[in-house]
């Protein structure tokens, strides 16, 4: 068994953990969140064995030049998936909200299903440019970060579908938005995913900043891809201050935290796409 | 606003110190920050003019679009930003650093009936007896407390993780650190570039945007340039160069830099970066005369004409390095003694033998090809950039200290009356309010406890 098996059980366990969110929102059973979370639970058991195994098998191909899974675009897109159900776990540990899985877990399939059938899985030598230890900090911490802000963004997604229906409602509110969590609570996961992305992007920066320094001699160029992570800072950063402001909690910072993470995939995704620059390679 | 009030200084340092100042400067910057990714920065005219016509370009210049991260609006921008967060800092630092000089030692009655974590309890014991216990829990238990005797009540209050409540101030004040350290960056440093050909040395680099070379004070000899392959492939693995530091005529330092390891001298870094080909290289070839069977080995430059015993010539009239899947191959052509050129062929280094079958006088084979080389290198001096790391680490410990962190306290008033002594709690954190509830119910069990064991 490969680490491509284990990558295929993970799409598997993703797609199955998806479905029984959609349902559990709409049969409200217990029961099939139950099979959701065991789904869930089982795929990042199958992807952090197919990360660990592609690790192994790096040094089994490349000999001495074996690396860190993160060095490709199908290499990223796993690990981004790896760490959405990370952090999606830990939120759904603290607050026991399973509807917040219908709208976090199917970026991981999506996610997984791109990478297995549209990205290349070849394990090629790393070029200069990519080798050293800096690599593994700035990827862990930059996709770690990523990872909590679409979580923030489910449930931002969450927060504004109920609520102009918990507004008009005078008690509770029944249907499908009845297994969402309050607004009062999808409002303090986002803000709470948000507190645990904002530091992680800022270490992610602040290492590819020392990393850039060290092979370039310039920590801050203004290339797409740094001017494009900074960007998504400016907006968190504006995210966690209009929390403190009249007229803009509520909406307003779910909306913020919605851009944020659009402008996150733009960062990650876009600028290798479209722009070009020095992490052209990372492509 | 009217400009009655814009006209107030209340109004203005209202204006510089507001939250939505805040919120429009960083959303001001993320959307002007677009631009300079879309448009590519610091390119000749002829590329804007060739991709988006002349007036498109002159509409660019006007805007400084095509340096815009240096711009009066955007740097200003970046100022509007620096002036806010200091305005903020001064207006909020006074508030938090009370909690420093003078904690909330006695807590009043509002505290105790209001507070989101409270319990009370009566003891028959004295206070006097109690406090000492009580004080012995807390310590244990959260942090050591401070005792006031206020009219005969007892209050004991303590706190921990008073200094969450500046993590937002250092994050605050690490961003202008960051600021200072680049312009000490720009102001004393300099990014520039040489390219060192092999078996030279030079004392010179030239800066990014200027026309004077920069003196270094010292040389760099390049004394090798490599590229080294994945075995099997035309992958390059390292680009290596060996670098010696020559100053006052003394080797100081030698180092084989590469790709992610730099050299560093009296604070300016060399850093590999590209390299080329340096003028024409020189071609080995061995001669056989197929009369004689006399070998002959000739060093010749791409278009030398070369003698060749009985009045012929040759020369190397082109070079491959790679002829097909055959490797290095030379093109190379024979006069003879009469003047006529007779048609060129070709010969294969990693096939020695393979001329000989051509016939003719002699048979030509090439053992190598030397092409000197220049290796292309980065110059950084950047006296700011240690000053850019402390305040990347302050932002970093910042804003964990402000996320992860609370100011949390704890009041216990103890009180006589009517022979019943009366224990009043009341506890407060900052942030992580759900945690701390917890962490308070446990607490106040053990107070409780504590109470009972002598009642």
């Amino acid at each position: 068994m490969d680490s491509n098996f284990f990558f295929n059980v993970t799409t598997f366990a993703y797609f199955a953990a998806m479905v029984a969110y959609i349902a559990y929102v709409v049969t409200r059973s217990s029961q099939v969140a139950a099979f959701a979370k065991l789904f869930s639970i089982g795929g990042f058991a199958a992807n952090t064995i197919a990360l660990g195994l592609r690790w192994y098998e790096s040094y089994q191909i490349l000999g001495a030049d074996g690396r860190a899974p993160m060095t490709n675009l199908y290499e990223s897109v796993v690990f981004f998936a790896w760490s959405i159900l990370l952090i999606f776990l830990l939120i759904d540990w603290k607050y026991k909200q399973p509807a917040l899985g219908a709208f976090v877990v199917p970026f991981a399939f999506f996610g997984m299903i791109w990478a297995q059938f549209r990205l290349s899985a070849s394990m090629d030598p790393l070029v200069p440019a990519l080798q050293s230890n800096w690599l593994t900090y700035h990827v862990i911490t930059c996709f770690l970060g990523y990872a909590a802000f679409a979580v923030a963004c489910g449930a931002s997604i969450m927060y504004l579908i109920k609520v102009g229906k918990e507004e008009k409602a005078d008690g509770p509110i029944g249907g499908i938005l009845g297994v969402f969590p309050s607004i009062r609570i999808l409002d303090e996961i986002n803000y709470n995913a948000i507190m645990i992305g904002f530091p992680l992007l800022t270490i992610g920066i602040v290492t590819g900043a020392a990393w850039a320094n060290y092979a370039w001699g310039t920590y801050w160029s203004w290339d797409p891809k740094e001017t494009w992570s900074l960007i998504v800072w400016f907006v968190y950063a504006a995210f966690l201050h209009a929390r403190f402001t009249r007229g803009w909690v509520g909406r307003r910072v779910a909306w913020l935290s919605i851009i944020g993470f659009a402008a996150t995939i733009f960062c990650y995704l876009g600028v290798n796409l479209v722009l070009s620059g020095l992490h052209s390679y990372g492509g | 606003m009217n400009a009655k009030n814009t006209s107030s200084p209340d109004h203005i340092w209202d204006f510089f110190c507001s939250l939505k100042l805040t919120i429009f400067t960083l959303l001001a910057l993320s959307v002007t920050s677009i631009i300079g990714t879309v448009l590519q920065q610091g390119k000749p005219a002829e590329e804007y003019i060739r991709e988006y016509g002349q007036a498109n370009y002159e509409l660019f210049k006007k805007l400084h679009f095509i340096d815009m991260y240096n711009s009066w609006w955007f740097v200003a921008l970046l100022g509007l930003f620096s002036v806010n967060l200091i305005c903020c800092s001064i207006k909020n630092f006074p508030r938090v650093w009370k909690f420093v000089t003078q904690p909330l030692l006695v807590a009043g009655d509002g505290t105790f009936k209001n507070s989101a974590n409270k319990a009370q309890f009566t003891s028959k014991e004295s206070a006097k007896s109690l406090a000492p216990r009580l004080s012995e829990v807390l310590k244990s238990a959260f942090a050591k407390p401070t005792l006031t005797d206020v009219d005969g009540s007892l209050n004991l209050f303590a706190q921990k993780g008073i200094y969450s409540r500046f993590g937002a101030y250092m994050t605050h004040l690490s961003i202008l650190v960051i600021m200072a350290g680049a312009m000490i960056g720009t102001i004393w440093g300099y990014k520039a570039y040489v390219n060192v050909v092999e078996g030279t040395q030079t004392s010179q680099v030239w800066p990014r945007n200027g026309s004077q070379p920069i003196d270094l004070g010292f040389s760099v000899r390049c004394d090798d340039f490599d590229v080294t392959y994945y075995a099997g492939t035309t992958r390059p693995r390292d680009y290596t160069s060996d670098l010696v530091v020559i100053e006052n005529g003394q080797e100081v330092l030698k180092k084989t830099i590469e790709v992610n390891d730099p050299l560093t001298y009296k604070g300016i870094t060399f850093y590999q970066s590209s390299y080329g080909p340096a003028g024409n290289g020189s071609f080995e070839i061995e001669v056989t005369d197929n009369k004689s069977k006399e070998k002959l080995a000739v060093n010749s430059a791409k278009g030398q004409k070369n003698a060749l015993p009985n009045g012929f010539f040759f020369s190397v009239d082109d070079f491959t390095t790679s002829y097909d899947s055959f490797g290095p191959a030379a093109k190379l052509s024979v006069v003879d003694p009469d003047g006529t050129r007779r048609s060129p062929f070709i010969i294969l280094q990693n096939h020695p033998e393979f001329d000989e079958r051509r016939g003719g006088d002699f048979s030509f084979a090439l053992k190598g090809f030397k092409e000197p080389q220049y290796t292309g290198l980065q110059v950084a001096k950047d006296p700011g950039v240690w000053t850019v790391w402390v305040g990347c680490f302050l932002m970093i410990f910042g804003s964990m200290s402000a996320f992860f962190f609370s100011h949390r306290r704890i009041w216990i008033r103890i009180s006589e009356e009517n022979g019943k002594t009366q224990v009043q709690l009341a506890a407060s954190a900052h942030r992580n309010q759900a945690a701390f509830a917890f962490k308070f119910e446990e607490l106040q069990k053990q107070i409780e406890a504590t109470i009972e064991n002598k009642a």
